[in-house]
């Protein structure tokens, strides 16, 4: 067996050293009966590369893959071009299987790659600080929220019906053990949001408001009317954005006003990878830094005054505080925050903000294109490279009988919230810079078709 | 100190005095290169990747913005900025890692490959179900074995990493408990149990209560027994424990726990040390979380990304999150979501992730269970502990070993800090050991033990590999014992000397301040700029 290095001989001569007769006396605290003498039944013996490689690839061609047909799905997971050089450096041995940097001395590398992720993400999504990533940014939501209620003192979240329906459902379940009142709405098919909605429901009892920002139907919203009304009742604004690309174009909720900031990190550097692992972005004012959940990296000095990295504020975390810890978060997404690092870095603000450009365009000229097949209507005056249509027939069957002609067509709103008819002929569609001319062309004529 | 070398080759060169070296102009020395902050080197004008320019558009709702203040750097730059920081960090892939708890074991590049496949690694968590078969497939593939190697009833893909899997486990005990009306209040969590299971159960609202640990390092049975009452709603226990020990006793406090009404749940972050050889399922656990990253080695990046999937009960099943994929009759699979939940799943507690989990993570871990299949699964468990116990009685006569030699550890090994000379402690043990070329194994946990320095090898470690860790920490004991002075510098080979943790909690420094243009600076950053 390729992975195991002890020989025989290795064996028994290790345990002569320990005393035992054979292995299975090292496993004598094991009740009778309990300990299984045989191999597993069922499960085949060990198999090389060659077989492993051949059963894993005949399942990997089952799926139809994103970058070999038009694709048009976003609704919090985008598929953008990654350079080759992010996956190339995240696998170096020395960053791939390495550890929680529990050992600054000799951690130096995941640690200033953690304090320049978290400057990145800080200063994209208009913040003073950032944490060193979260699960993904649902779960990151869901912690905003527990954050919100531990500041303000108070528990009644009102949720923006712009918020991605998953991200909802995290939050539903969670706060039904501790505690929180959600208030949510449905989503209507208009270019209008619920901002004042939003506002005129903040009450005495609200710790914040939820926003996402482009929200679920693309559409965008100035947040600082919404985040004066939060601070005049004592609540914060919670800014969620599931595609950081548009950053580069967008004003940022931090500017804004909003005080906790989330966000999916998977736009940048991660690829789609059918759902994860993706990296929660988080950030917020410096003032609440004591409240914000996860690792965080901060710089210090070692004993000959040289500039170092170390893991800090943990006081905050389950491995001190146990039963008063605020969170329970154990891990973070390091390997993804890196990949995002990296590519955020070869972009920089100028590959960015040209990056944002090629994608607002392209959606641009394909929301211009669709909604004059008859029948279809945009919904957004607004948006960054996702954007709502309306079809004259239910999406979802649509979205089907596009798969038939090879195209992925968008995300049909029947799918994220099913059982509403008035939100059944919603159709999502995401453009980014890796669509091209030919995939507009084959994506309109499917969906002219799956119209008439 | 000559090196340890178990093969017989001797170095062909005087040993380096390195620390007193004259420094360098550059402050590198050699291969070890400095690099200096991505934002005391990039620029707002600098990219590394080409991209079209398109006319502008803007149907941005008035809210476009003036700019991100965001460097890059060019490809190469990058490639050596990357490169240059890689080379600060210890990896498994440079030697034995023995972060007691932590598992970490060798990372098989084939997993890596699996895992890049474009048939998973580019496919979106929304597309149709028809386009994604293989996907679901492998996701109900791996559910069976995980089912089969735990003996369990059903397993929660979604949990995003071990402590997710815990909050998933005590939501569906609490979602069972109200489904029969049952408001309880206490979850009793005994001292050996890893740090993250009292923080789960007081974020699920529960209050937390401490069972203590025998002198022997398990379970206080008598203890549990006499807390147990009809205010427990469950007990959560890490078995192996963190003492590095089996809990014999775990059946009869299974059966104590569901007399009086509560559930079980297991930490199964140590499930390396018996996967193969026993099934949880046969110990009356009710929920247990499998770290994937660790068990079945997927990498672990620096701190992340984790899997924890949960495996049930019978009794827990029903209320497993949404969504997980099934299989049906035909051969299709289908991922059970929302829309399906009233008819397949109506008990569900609801949703812990958007999407479906970690799904790079389960391909990894498919390829790993293939890859080592039936018997390679049990001979990893044993010789993980095979390993530990060497480990154990190759240096208990010079360190202190609270639990042995009274009988076995599992994977695990736990030494104390008791005989160090007076103000030597765990911490300089460790540090030395950076010195000698090894990773530190985990320190001062388990709370339960002094100085607690918990070590574990794995099973992906060779016997010539742990004589030349067992010799470098046999001497570093010996100068414990005896206070040499020299201990306490430890590091002096690393890229960085012992840090100033307090400063950084006392003064936090958490992201990069520009300094101002008269040299000035708000932050750490601006004040040591450079080095």
């Amino acid at each position: 067996m390729r992975y195991l290095p002890l020989s025989d001989a290795d064996r028994s001569a290790m345990l002569d050293k320990i005393g035992a007769a054979a292995v299975d006396d090292l496993f004598c605290d094991v009740p009778e009966g309990l300990l299984r003498k045989a191999p597993i039944e069922g499960l085949p013996l060990h198999a090389g590369e060659m077989a492993v490689e051949r059963d894993l690839t005949a399942l990997a061609r089952k799926n139809m893959v994103a970058g070999e047909v038009p694709f048009f799905l976003g609704c919090g997971a985008y598929k953008h071009h990654v350079p080759a050089t992010v996956d190339h450096i995240i696998q170096r041995g020395e960053f791939l299987t390495a550890y929680t940097p529990y050992q600054p001395e000799i951690a130096q590398g995941t640690l200033q790659v953690l304090f320049e992720f978290q400057t990145q993400v800080a200063r994209l999504l208009g913040c003073e600080v950032a944490n060193a990533s979260m699960y993904d940014g649902s779960t990151a939501c869901w912690e905003a929220i527990g954050m919100a209620r531990r500041i303000s003192r108070k528990s009644k979240a009102i949720l923006s019906s712009g918020l991605h329906p998953h991200y909802v459902s995290v939050c539903r379940t969670m706060a039904k053990f501790t505690g929180d009142t959600l208030e949510t709405a449905l989503p209507a098919l208009e270019a209008v949001t619920d901002a004042q909605r939003l506002i005129d429901a903040i009450d005495g009892e609200t710790s914040c408001v939820v926003v996402q920002y482009p929200d679920i139907l693309g559409r965008v919203t100035d947040l600082q009317p919404i985040a004066d009304a939060c601070h005049a009742s004592g609540a914060l604004l919670v800014a969620v954005v599931t595609e950081p690309v548009a950053l580069g174009a967008l004003k940022s909720p931090g500017e804004m006003g909003a005080d906790i900031v989330v966000g999916e990190g998977q736009s940048i550097g991660v690829g789609l990878q059918f759902g994860g692992p993706y990296v929660g972005l988080f950030a917020t004012r410096e003032k609440y830094v004591r409240q914000m959940p996860g690792r965080l990296a901060g710089e210090t000095v070692d004993a000959e005054g040289k500039r170092g990295f170390v893991l800090t504020l943990s006081t905050r975390e389950q491995h001190i505080r146990r039963e008063k810890a605020t969170s329970n978060i154990c891990t973070n997404s390091g390997l993804c925050a890196l990949a995002f690092s990296i590519h955020m870095t070869l972009l920089g603000e100028k590959g960015l903000t040209r990056l944002a450009q090629v994608n607002h365009a392209r959606a641009c000229a394909v929301a211009d294109r669709l909604s004059e097949i008859p029948g279809v209507r945009l919904i957004n005056d607004s948006f960054f490279n996702e954007f709502a249509l309306e079809l004259p027939v239910e999406a979802r069957p649509a979205v089907h009988a596009m798969v038939e002609k090879g195209v992925l067509g968008g995300v049909s709103l029947g799918r994220l919230f099913p059982g509403e008819p008035q939100l059944a002929n919603g159709l999502v569609v995401a453009v980014t810079e890796m669509v091209s001319d030919s995939d507009i062309d084959a994506l309109e004529a499917a969906l002219k078709e799956v119209c008439q | 100190m000559t090196a340890v070398n178990p093969s017989g080759w001797r170095p062909s060169s005087p040993e380096a005095s390195g620390s007193e070296a004259a420094p360098t102009v550059t402050g590198n020395r050699a291969l070890m290169l400095e690099q200096p902050l991505l934002f005391e080197i990039g620029s707002r004008d600098q990219t590394g990747v080409d991209i079209e320019a398109l006319p502008a558009a803007n149907r941005l709702g008035g809210l476009a913005r003036g700019g991100v203040d965001l460097p890059g750097l060019s490809e190469p730059e990058a490639v050596r900025h990357y490169t240059r920081l890689s080379r600060q960090n210890y990896a498994i892939d440079l030697g034995l890692f023995p972060l007691g708890s932590c598992t970490m074991k060798h990372n098989p590049r084939l997993n890596e490959k699996m895992a890049r496949l474009p048939g998973f690694a580019d496919i979106h968590p929304l597309q149709p179900q028809e386009t994604v078969q293989g996907a679901l497939e492998l996701i109900n593939r791996l559910a069976f074995w995980l089912i089969e190697l735990t003996g369990m009833h059903s397993v929660a893909m979604s949990p995003k990493a071990g402590a997710h899997g815990e909050l998933c486990g005590l939501l569906c005990i609490r979602a069972a408990l109200e489904a029969r009306g049952d408001a309880r209040q206490v979850v009793l969590v005994p001292e050996s149990a890893h740090g993250t299971n009292p923080a789960t159960a007081a974020f699920c609202g529960y209050r937390v209560e401490n069972i203590p640990a025998t002198r022997e390092g398990r379970v206080d049975l008598e203890a549990l027994k006499a807390r147990l009452g009809s205010d427990v709603a469950a007990v959560m226990i890490t078995n192996p424990n963190t003492c590095g020990l089996f809990e014999p006793q775990m059946k009869l406090i299974s059966d104590a726990v569901h007399a009086a009404g509560g559930f079980v749940y297991c930490d199964g972050a140590n499930f390396n040390a018996i996967v193969g050889k026993v099934k949880p399922g046969d110990l009356g656990i009710d929920a247990m979380h499998i770290n994937l990253h660790k068990t079945f080695s997927t990498p672990h990046g620096g701190g992340g990304p984790g899997s924890g999937p949960v495996v049930l009960s019978e009794a827990l099943a029903p209320y497993a999150p949404l969504p997980y994929a099934a299989r049906y009759a035909d051969g299709s699979f289908k991922m059970v979501e929302e829309e399906h939940a009233a008819e397949e799943h109506p008990e569900a507690f609801g949703r812990m992730v958007a999407f479906h989990g970690q799904m790079g993570m389960f391909t990894r871990a498919l390829t790993y269970i293939l890859s080592h299949g039936a018997d390679g699964l049990k001979q990893v468990a044993e010789d993980s502990v095979l390993n530990a116990n060497y480990l154990l009685r190759s240096l208990n006569d010079v360190l202190d070993a609270p639990f042995g030699f009274s009988g076995p550890c599992m994977h695990e090994a736990i030494f104390s800090d008791k005989g160090f000379a007076e103000g030597f402690s765990t911490i300089d043990v460790a540090k030395a050991l950076i010195d000698e070329g090894f990773h530190p194994m985990t320190m001062y946990f388990p709370l339960v033990v002094h100085g607690a320095m918990l070590v574990e090898p794995t099973e992906t470690e060779s016997k010539a590999n742990l004589d030349q860790f067992i010799a470098a920490l046999r001497s570093i004991a010996g100068k414990a014992k005896s206070g040499d002075p020299a201990l306490k510098a430890a590091p002096v080979h690393a890229p960085r000397r012992r840090l100033d943790e307090t400063l950084a909690a006392r003064k936090p420094v958490l992201a990069y301040q520009t300094p101002a243009p008269d040299g000035s600076g708000t932050g750490l950053g601006a004040k040591y700029g450079g080095g």
